[in-house]
């Protein structure tokens, strides 16, 4: 029996009768991390990192059964040990490891091995299989390490306060939106976030965790309170009205796709900047290369093209599909916490 | 580049025009002149000729990239665009060279030239470029890396229309914007003009070849009622062929398609023309196929478009005529200013005289009262044409597309409803999304292809279909998968013919999307019975 089955509800530990970021309700949720489609409504139990709880909890209600516990710590049932690692993704992401008499499996969620300066940094664990998501698993994929993308857009910011525009920059809700809060330079003035972004930025805040201050864009501030500031927002405020009342305006989005013309020019944005929370393609690779793991397990994102390369650099690779989404394209805001 | 490399980078992160034309003026204004040429040529399709083949610079790619060639494709696919491709996936380096925009464009124009200098010597010259297109890439960062593989690779939109470039250019050089469109047409090339022969020089003599730019019209958008007195309106057909501009000067014929290409050698039939039209006349008109009194269909036209070598067989399958609309030169002057009727009087006139069975004049269609031209647009199919053509008899000819005097009102399309079987990755902006499709109709119990189609959809509804596709492929085919055969499209089309060259047997003239039919189940769609219906009809 395999340590770590792929079934129709999840990534399943038959010896331990435990799932990994189950879609379909289970016993028992072992959590990677609080996007929507890696923490699901309807289990019984969960079992996330400190900093996901709250933020689980102001998804799926407060009367859910869920515990939790910090990176490195042991929960061992009937004989396999679990335990968390961080991913680096967002807040409170973990890698699962788990063993079972000096077997070990890890299950790493969604990760980045950039340190962003707000989630606990990647860290590699060596293992005997290691299962990955490869949303940008494409040579065309290589990010700028993110000082340089904070500089353009600290940039751009600055030359739109100069022409007295307001700045509309657009990230998905629990992640992306805190890293921009924290990535930017607060000095160069005020920033205002979407009603989505604030209340996550609370929950954050609430925990004890510090974040650059921001203000929830609400109708008793005057239009003009607006110039020259920024405004954090989902890609889903795109083009609705809520938007169109902060004329005169630029926008941009940050995100992994912006590395793509295509997609930049297709959101009539105008401004796209490089920013993910994913692995690009060397950092996937050299993630895999640090398991030293003997075989490895894909489930989202470019599959069939990334297992290929593996298995032609002689590691064993093997596609499981689940039903976590590759952050796509079009549906950045998948995310979304709300 | 810099500059060039700001300009575009500019261009390519606005939606706005009054951003691109400021960006333009702003580029003029510091460019050189040789930049400035370069530029005008390459945002008006005039690149330098390819010096290398698209398969050594990807297999060149590949390898620099450390990816294997299935590798470097897979990402084409996804990437959509190769140049893009290409410079993505070069190892990332900080710019280090001080090349201006034509000196890269020269170092471009040299390697094709190192294959003139050693004709023999083509291993030897191979591994020269390699080493020389390497080397480039190793002093480019990753925008002037794509820049240079665009100015290598094939064509470029960059989101910049010949008529914002000719704003700007006015702006910077205080021309009047239809004088400098006048000397942008034609068949200058930047690598043996200079900025001053083609912008400032007064009426050069070497320009015996240059068209004047076409008047476009647009689409009716109002009743007809509202054009105002039908006695001050003229209607003639819209001809389905090839929209021409017939120059006679100096005893030498030029035709010119409305693409900007001089398409002379393509139809020698108008040779005989030099004979017949005075020096100094220019006719805009429409190249159609045409036998026995006949005008025959766009299909008919089509085999000999994009042929290398005209034929004698070719010219007897396919014999041409051009139908004149209208004077743009008369005696060797500008009439562009005068009234339609006069222009139109005179080509009458012209026409008359030659009496050439290779131009016809545009025949009016007469009304009374615009109902009067119901009937007549109804009938258009009968005659092989798209519609009709209404024009203000006081108006004069335009640059470019004007609305006001000219208005096409073409027939409604045929339509059919068609299920969704294949899907392909588009490219340039709809990269990465499946947007471009295949369509089948029912045969019994087969579907069986018999369009491809890639306009007509929103946004929106592109998503959609692209998130269909992806949750319900069958098989892949390299870049295009076969879908689960679930949705039903109208197609819509401007003519039907018979083709031997198709599955179907048929070939549709412009099909596109025009409806998502979502209240109808795929079983619904039309059949192959239905199709041959419309070709017995009209084709």
């Amino acid at each position: 029996m395999a340590l770590l089955q792929f079934t129709e509800k999840g990534i399943f530990c038959e010896r331990a009768n435990v799932y990994i970021d189950p879609w379909k309700p289970v016993d028992y949720a072992i959590i990677t991390h609080a996007h929507a489609d890696h923490s699901r409504w309807g289990n019984k139990f969960y079992l996330s990192h400190h900093l996901s709880k709250p933020i689980i909890q102001h998804r799926l209600g407060s009367d859910i059964h869920i515990e939790s516990m910090e990176y490195l710590e042991k929960r061992t049932i009937h004989g396999v040990s679990f335990s968390f690692y961080p991913a680096g993704h967002i807040i409170g992401s973990a890698q699962v490891r788990v063993e079972y008499k000096g077997e070990v499996w890890v299950a790493s969620g969604d990760y980045k091995l950039e340190d962003d300066g707000f989630a606990s940094p990647f860290e590699p664990i060596k293992c005997n299989t290691f299962i990955t998501e490869c949303t940008f698993g494409l040579p065309v994929f290589q990010w700028q390490n993110q000082k340089e993308v904070f500089d353009d857009i600290n940039k751009w910011w600055k030359k739109n306060q100069e022409e007295d525009k307001v700045t509309i920059l657009t990230g998905y809700s629990l992640g992306k939106a805190q890293r921009l809060i924290q990535g930017i330079d607060p000095s160069i003035g005020k920033i205002f976030t979407h009603g989505a972004i604030e209340k996550t930025n609370e929950i954050i805040r609430n925990m004890g965790v510090k974040l650059n201050q921001t203000t929830y864009v609400n109708s008793e501030i005057s239009k003009s309170a607006y110039r020259g500031a920024l405004i954090i927002a989902p890609p889903s405020a795109l083009g609705t009205s809520w938007q169109k009342k902060f004329q005169p305006f630029e926008v941009g989005n940050a995100s992994g796709w912006m590395k793509l013309r295509g997609p930049r020019r297709r959101r009539s944005l105008d401004r796209g900047f490089v920013l993910s929370d994913h692995a690009d393609w060397d950092g996937l690779n050299a993630a895999i290369k640090a398991t030293a793991c003997e075989k490895v397990i894909v489930t989202h994102g470019y599959t069939n093209i990334f297992s290929k390369w593996l298995n032609d650099q002689g590691i064993e690779t093997q596609i499981e599909a689940t039903a976590f989404e590759a952050e796509g394209i079009e549906n950045t805001d998948k995310n979304n916490a709300e | 580049m810099k500059d060039f490399v700001q300009l575009f980078t500019q261009l390519d992160q606005t939606t706005k025009t009054l951003k691109k034309v400021a960006a333009l003026v702003d580029y003029f204004n510091k460019a050189n002149d040789k930049d400035k040429l370069w530029t005008i040529a390459i945002l008006s399709h005039r690149r330098p000729k390819r010096s290398v083949r698209t398969s050594l610079l990807r297999a060149w790619a590949a390898s620099a990239a450390n990816v294997p060639p299935w590798l470097f494709e897979e990402s084409y696919h996804i990437v959509g665009d190769l140049a893009e491709t290409m410079a993505l996936m070069h190892p990332n380096l900080e710019s280090k060279h001080d090349k201006s925009l034509s000196e890269w464009i020269e170092f471009i124009i040299d390697l094709k030239n190192l294959e003139d200098e050693h004709p023999t010597e083509s291993e030897d010259v191979l591994a020269t470029k390699k080493e020389k297109v390497r080397w480039a890439w190793n002093q480019l960062d990753e925008t002037e890396r794509f820049i240079f593989n665009k100015l290598m690779t094939g064509s470029w939109r960059v989101g910049v229309s010949q008529k914002l470039m000719t704003r700007a250019l006015a702006r910077h050089s205080g021309i009047d914007e239809n004088t400098l469109s006048h000397r942008l047409m034609g068949n200058w090339r930047a690598e043996t003009s200079s900025y001053h022969q083609l912008i400032i020089a007064t009426d050069p003599a070497d320009k015996i070849s240059q068209p004047y730019p076409f008047y476009l019209a647009y689409g009716l958008e109002i009743k007809i009622e509202e054009l105002g007195k039908p006695n001050e309106w003229l209607a003639e057909r819209k001809w389905d062929g090839i929209r021409g501009q017939l120059i006679i000067r100096e005893n030498q014929l030029f035709l010119w398609s409305r693409g900007e290409e001089l398409v002379t050698d393509k139809f020698p039939e108008f040779e005989i023309l030099t004979e017949v039209l005075p020096n100094g006349t220019v006719i805009d008109g429409e190249i159609i196929a045409y036998q026995d009194n006949q005008p025959l269909g766009f299909n008919v036209l089509q085999s000999r478009i994009g042929r290398k070598n005209v034929s004698k067989s070719i010219l007897d399958k396919a014999p041409v005529i051009m139908i004149a609309y209208d004077l743009l030169e008369l005696n060797g002057k500008d009439i562009r200013e005068s009234s339609l009727q006069y222009r139109r009087q005179e080509l009458v006139r012209l026409v008359d005289n030659a009496a050439s069975e290779k131009l016809l004049i545009s025949e009016l269609v007469e009304f009374k009262e615009w109902k009067d031209l119901l009937k007549e647009r109804a009938d258009s199919r009968k005659y092989h044409a798209e519609g009709l053509m209404l024009k203000n008899k006081s108006g004069t000819y335009k640059v470019g597309r004007k609305k006001g005097d000219w208005w096409k009102w073409k027939i409604d399309p045929l339509t059919i409803d068609a299920v969704l079987l294949y899907a392909m990755r588009g490219h340039g902006r709809r990269a990465n999304l499946y947007t471009d499709y295949t369509f089948a109709v029912w045969k019994g119990k087969e579907l069986v292809p018999f369009a491809k189609a890639y306009s007509g959809l929103t946004d929106k509804e592109i998503n959609e279909v692209d998130a269909f596709v992806k949750r319900n492929t069958i098989d892949r085919f390299g870049p295009v998968r076969s879908v689960k055969p679930d949705l039903v499209f109208e197609i819509a089309f401007e003519g039907i013919a018979r083709s031997s060259r198709h599955k179907s047997g048929v070939a549709l003239r412009f099909p596109r999307m025009f409806r998502w039919r979502k209240d109808k189940p795929a079983k619904e769609a039309n059949t192959l019975e239905d199709l041959e219906k419309l070709l017995n009809l009209y084709g």
